[in-house]
Formats: structure tokens, sequence, C-alpha cells
């Protein structure tokens, strides 16, 4: 246990309930009817770019993230350092497809992928794997954010099982109250809540991580001394051997799938849509490249938490042993930077979790009160009961994470999370491929994707679920490929191969029309 | 109204793939030197293309809003 620290964890709790308050506040912020479900999941999509690029940013770098890609590098070295090109790649891609999801989405009222692809391709079906996919791809990530909270609540020394009179000895009660808080407001404002907050998570971020950069390459005696600490071999990937492309191809399918996968996810989803207009998507995949680079210094704390030697620290050997190299950073701040200083770190981490939790849940609730329950359950429901059913999944969905992180060895949701990227990426065709043409037949599409969720999920399982990197055999050439991305390949091959057969057999229809894309 | 008058491909629209031709090539940046201000090449390279990411997409953004 690290040691408790009244000044850090002042500091700390003073920022938590400071977007506590926002959090319940916001339903008032932009004020909108949150009885329908576009202004209750959706934020009414009257965000500007500004609260548009913090709800992105605080949506997109996750408090995992930034736990877990130190970490990486922390361990693993160059190879961690795929998060930079991935973050990187990701904009040119949503600077051309997404501003026509955008588009059709507005014009049709559609709150989801799903819903688009069910309005572009008629089909139930498709829309239910779709929305399906979304739904299984984000509950283990809304569990690791709770991961990243409870790394920063050790490091503050916050008793994590706490006697209450009357009910006996609750373990992880300040996680539960945290998750508790966050599931009440969100509950409450909707999608405004988390952009609210956003701003207070991605300024305390850029303060971290600016203080981090100028304070922590100080008192280590500057940059070259940090490299020069790390193993010389793990600060590139390793050379293509003959007959095998190696550590460099993993690197780049890792960034490129990613990358691709990205806004597939329904909180990406979710947060692009809550935008008043396709510019307003535009100008953000000029501008959020701004948090990727902040997620390249992040990255680099693992090597300086390496050249500050924070895991030979008898002081961290505790942390380490509950969470492995995921307490790196932690480990590294409470080594460097003053008490109140440790506060914000922390913070930001903490509500790092909160902005991304909430807006996951949403995007959930969203997918199953559309895609699942007004299409198959209840047809013909008033938009008051829509918004009703979303508001409760949300709860519902929040507490699914907390059970899983509190009761199943942490491996699973990261094994399940790593497993949610590859299926997420089988979206890909109906979705982004389907903002370009209708010429794809459902049916088609339908088996590509279960295809690639069944190639994919076979790839990681070989691989005891530790590894998403399945190496390929080209021709006798080793390729080391992302599962997501060689899946999504054999998935598109797939849709183009069988849709022309099934388009003989004529096809359901499509309700948008070619400018609906472009308004 | 923006976008619809920019059906065609513009010229300032290939800068899209730039940061694809330069990210992709693993092996050309995958070495230590140059290094800068203590920076091996591996690191600052990939951090300098996402100040010029954003570059290019401002410049298809200009582009087509012209």
């Amino acid at each position: 246990m690290a040691k408790f620290d009244p000044v850090a964890v002042a500091v700390f709790a003073a920022l938590f309930l400071i977007v506590t308050v926002m959090g319940f506040v916001a339903s008032r912020w932009r004020k909108g009817d949150l009885t329908q479900l576009h202004e209750w999941g959706l934020g009414g999509r009257r965000f500007g770019s500004w609260v548009t690029w913090f709800l992105l940013g605080g949506d997109l770098y996750t408090a995992y993230t930034f736990v877990a890609v130190p970490a990486l590098v922390f361990g693993a070295g160059a190879v961690g350092f795929f998060a930079v090109p991935y973050a990187i790649l990701a904009y040119p891609i949503l600077f051309v497809v997404f501003p026509r999801l955008w588009s059709v989405t507005h014009r049709h009222g559609y709150v989801t992928a799903a819903d688009f692809v069910r309005g572009r391709f008629g089909s139930g079906t498709l829309a239910l794997a779709v929305a399906l996919t979304g739904i299984v791809a984000t509950m283990p990530y809304i569990a690791l954010q709770l991961v990243g909270m409870e790394v920063v609540l050790a490091g503050l020394g916050i008793q994590s099982d706490v006697m209450v009179p009357g009910i006996g000895m609750v373990h992880d009660l300040p996680l539960i109250v945290a998750f508790v808080i966050l599931a009440l407001y969100t509950y409450n404002s909707g999608l405004r809540a988390p952009a609210m907050i956003a701003v207070v998570k991605d300024l305390l971020i850029y303060a971290t991580v600016l203080a981090a950069i100028i304070v922590i390459p100080a008192e280590l005696g500057g940059y070259d001394k940090i490299f020069a600490a790390v193993d010389s071999a793990k600060l590139t990937l390793a050379p293509s051997a003959p007959g095998n492309l190696g550590a460099q191809s993993a690197f780049i399918t890792l960034a490129l799938g990613s990358a691709f996968a990205l806004f597939l996810y329904p909180h990406a989803v979710t947060g692009l849509l809550g935008a008043s207009n396709r510019r307003v998507v535009q100008r953000n995949a000029v501008a959020l490249p701004a948090y990727s680079f902040a997620l390249g210094l992040i990255a680099l704390l693992g090597f300086m938490a390496v050249a500050a030697g924070v895991s030979t620290n008898p002081a961290y050997t505790e942390g380490f042993a509950r969470f492995g190299n995921n307490y790196a950073v932690p480990a590294l701040f409470l080594q460097v930077f003053p008490s109140w200083f440790v506060g914000i770190a922390f913070a930001a981490i903490a509500i790092g979790a909160l902005v991304p939790a909430a807006i996951m849940s949403i995007a959930c609730a969203n997918l199953f009160t559309r895609n699942i329950y007004r299409e198959y359950l209840d047809p013909n429901c008033p938009p008051a009961r829509e918004s009703q059913v979303a508001k409760i999944v949300s709860l519902v969905v929040k507490f699914g994470a907390l059970f899983f992180v509190l009761e199943l060895p942490t491996t699973y949701a990261i094994q399940l999370q790593l497993l949610g990227g590859v299926i997420i990426s089988q979206t890909m065709p109906a979705v982004m491929l389907g903002l370009y043409t209708r010429w794809l037949h459902p049916r088609a599409l339908f088996i590509g994707w279960a295809v690639g969720i069944l190639a994919g999920t076979a790839m990681v399982a070989s691989l005891d679920f530790k590894s998403s990197t399945y190496v390929l055999d080209i021709l006798g050439m080793k390729v080391p490929c992302y599962a997501a991305l060689s899946a999504m390949l054999l998935n598109v091959v797939v849709a183009y191969a069988l849709s022309p057969v099934f388009n003989r057999f004529g096809r359901g229809t499509d309700a948008t029309s070619p400018e609906d894309y472009l308004a | 109204m923006d976008n619809r008058s920019a059906k065609g491909l513009r010229l300032t629209d290939l800068f899209i793939a730039v940061p694809f031709l330069f990210l992709l090539p693993v092996p050309f940046y995958n070495t230590l030197e140059p290094a800068i201000g203590g920076f091996p090449f591996f690191y600052w390279y990939q951090l300098l293309w996402v100040p010029l990411t954003s570059l290019c997409l401002w410049v298809v953004y200009r582009g087509r809003k012209g």
C-alpha cells in the first residue's frame, strides 16, 4: 500500500468534487428536451468546434491509454510507440470518411452507426450485427477505465476496503462511490455531462504532460540521459530477418489497423455525431492531433520511469506486484512530483477515466435502444420512452462494467478489450464502405462480418488472448500482422466476392440519397 | 453549401495521402541516428509527423473551402 498523502488526496478530492458538480449542472447547459434521445444521447447535436475538440479528446484518449501506453513502452520499448502513428493515421481517415456519416445521420435523424446501416442497406439483421459488435467491443473498454482509476487510487494510498457501519466490510468502496456518482450524472445529463467535464480533464492532462516533460528530464539529467538508460535494443524495432518481416510489420499493422478501428467504436461515433455540422468534424480532424502529440510525450514517460528506476524502488514494490507495469507512471509521478501536483496528475487520470466511461455507456445505451429495443421489442415506442430506456441502459452498462472489474481478474478485461479491437474492425465494410457504395449486398456484408469475427477471434485465441499480432505466412514470407487488419481484409474480400451473387436476387431499399452524404 | 461544390478531386486533396507515405515505410525511420536534443530519430521523426499531419489536413480543408 502506498503511503496515504493528505495533500495529494485533498487536491484530488477537490478536483473530483468540482467535476461532480459540473456533471449535474451540465443538464442545463445548452438546454434541450432531455426526453428526446438525440438530446440526451447526442447533446442535441449542438456542439461546436471547441466543445467537440475537448469532448473527442477526452473521449478517445482515455485514462487506460495514459496508463497502458507508457506501461508498454516501459516494458517492451519501441513497439509501444505504435500508439503515435496510430493516433496520426486515424485523422486522415476521420477527415475523409466521417463527415459523410455526420451528414447522413443528421439528415435522417440517425443516432448510431447501426441506424445508418439499417437505412442504407434496408437490413435489420446487418444493423443488429453492427450494434451488437459495438456493445460487445465497448463493455470491456469501460471496465478498463475502472482499472485506470483503481491504479491511481492505490497510488494515493486510499484504503480500498472500508468498514461501513451496518453493512460490514465493503471492498473497493472508493471505486464504487466514484462510479455511482458518474452513473447518476450521466443518467441525469446525458452527453452534456462528459462534454463539460472533458474540458477540465483535458486541461489537467495538458498541465500534467507539460510539467512531466519539463520537471522529469531536469531531475534525471536531460533526454539523452533518459534514452541512454534504456537498453539500446529496445529503442528501435528489431530489424527484419530473411523470410520474416518481424517487429516492424507488427508495429505498422497495429498502427494502421487501430487507426481504422478508432472511429468505428460507438463512443467515437457518439462524440462525432454530437457535432453541430460537418465542418466541425473536419476542423477536429485537423486539430485533434494535438492530443496525439501529448500521447507521444506520455508514451515517453515509460522510458522516464525506466531511467528513474521506479521498478527497483522498494516503495513501489507492492504497486508493481498488484498492477504490473501499469504502475510505472503512477510510481514515476509519486517519485518526482510534489504532493499537490501528484493530486493534480492523478485527478487528470481518474477524471480521464470518467469522461470516456460516460460516453461509452451512452453509446451502448443508444445502440441498445435504437437497434435492439425499438427495432425488435417496442417498434412503436414514443420518443420519451426511447430516451428513458437509454438512460436506464446506461446505468445497467456501467454497473455491468463495475461488476466485471470487481469480480473477475483484470486480465479478462484486458484480453477482451484486445479482442474488442479485432471485432469492431469487422464493422468497417458495412459502415465505412457503406458511406460510399450501396452496391455491396447486406447479406454479403453480413457473411463477411461473420467470417471476419470468426477468423479474427481464432487468430487471437491461437495466441491465448495475450497478443493480437498473428504471424501470416505469405508465399513463404512470415508477416506478423495485427489480427484486426488481416481479418478485416478477409471480410472485405468476402463481401465483394459474394455481393454480385446476392445482387442477382434483389435487395432491400436504400433510404438515403447521394446528396445526404454531403449535406 | 461549402463542400457540395467540391465534388471533383482537387490537387490539394492529395495531401491526405502524405502522412501514410511517410509513416508506413517503417524501416526508413527505425534508426537511432540522427538524434536531436537527445531524442533518437525513431522518436522525433514520429512526433514531428503529428503537427505535419495537422498541416496536411489543413491544406486539404482550405483547398475544399475555396
